[in-house]
């Protein structure tokens, strides 16, 4: 597993914690009603429930393992920049999404899924040319 | 390589959950629609449709897609000390509280609309992070350059 794959899928499970434990207290809260005063109202934090888990988690995760996984050309992953600079933005879009959904700051939501967007095209340019038969299959 | 018993558990039960939320979303498109014809009434003996969307949405993301990366992951993630088989009892462990936390959740979602009292959802929150925690613990340190 090179590098980087290691550093998206660790990061990937860290936003899987977070998400999933900020999910467990929002579910717990529907029938304990003082959790939901947590932190000034635990339910203020439900995009960064769902920022984390849908984009740092599952999105993360499938670019971590598909860098790793597809096919290499000429053996090896060409332009690998491009994917270095997507995980960097797609970890700093969540952060950012996920705090401007928070704090019902909009710029930093909107610069946040900017970023998510820009990582998920470089990723895709990134990995097209890998997506490709492999000799003799 | 060959797909572990519990991978294989994993990826199965993700697919019972994938035909269920389908049927599910069906449902709750037509109780939800007051003109869906016969047999579907948005103020049928099913009550409030509304409590049964974030179980549906549960469905898809927990039973489905969650059970689907755990079981691949635990297949194809790197083994370390070439150990043949990662299905220990921490694995069965982490199927067990993520099944049970997610049908606990449905169950107490659901229930008040069919006019059941069932309260178990912080059981249901704890089980469910509690799998994500066995998970993440058994998985890290397979998560490596190789």
């Amino acid at each position: 597993m090179p590098a980087l794959s290691v550093w998206m899928v660790r990061l990937s499970l860290l936003h899987l914690v977070t998400g999933s434990g900020l999910g467990a207290l929002l579910l717990a809260s529907r029938e304990m009603p003082r959790l939901a005063e947590i932190g000034g109202g635990l339910w203020g934090f439900r995009n960064v429930h769902l920022e984390t888990l849908l984009v740092g988690f599952m999105v993360q995760l499938a670019l971590g393992v598909a860098f790793w996984i597809l096919p290499r050309v000429g053996g090896e992953r060409p332009r690998a920049w491009q994917a270095v600079a997507g995980a960097l933005l797609l970890n700093a879009g969540v952060l950012a999404a996920a705090g401007g959904g928070a704090w019902e700051a909009e710029a930093w939501a909107l610069a946040g899924r900017s970023a998510e967007a820009t990582a998920a095209l470089l990723f895709a340019v990134h990995a097209w040319p890998r997506v490709r038969r492999l000799r003799g299959a | 390589m060959a797909m572990p018993k519990i991978s294989r558990v994993f990826v199965l039960t993700a697919l019972v959950y994938l035909a269920l939320a389908m049927v599910a979303g069906i449902l709750l498109a037509g109780l939800g629609t007051p003109d869906a014809g016969p047999g579907f009434s948005g103020s049928g003996s099913l009550g409030s449709v509304a409590l049964l969307r974030p179980a549906w949405i549960h469905l898809i993301t927990v039973g489905w897609l969650t059970q689907l990366i755990f079981g691949v992951a635990i297949w194809l993630f790197p083994r370390p000390d070439g150990h043949a088989d990662p299905g220990g009892t921490d694995l069965w462990l982490c199927y067990g509280a993520l099944n049970a936390g997610l049908l606990l959740r449905v169950a107490s979602e659901a229930g008040p609309a069919l006019g059941l009292s069932v309260g178990l959802l912080p059981l249901s929150a704890l089980l469910q992070f509690v799998a994500v925690l066995v998970f993440v613990f058994h998985v890290w340190p397979r998560v490596r350059r190789s």
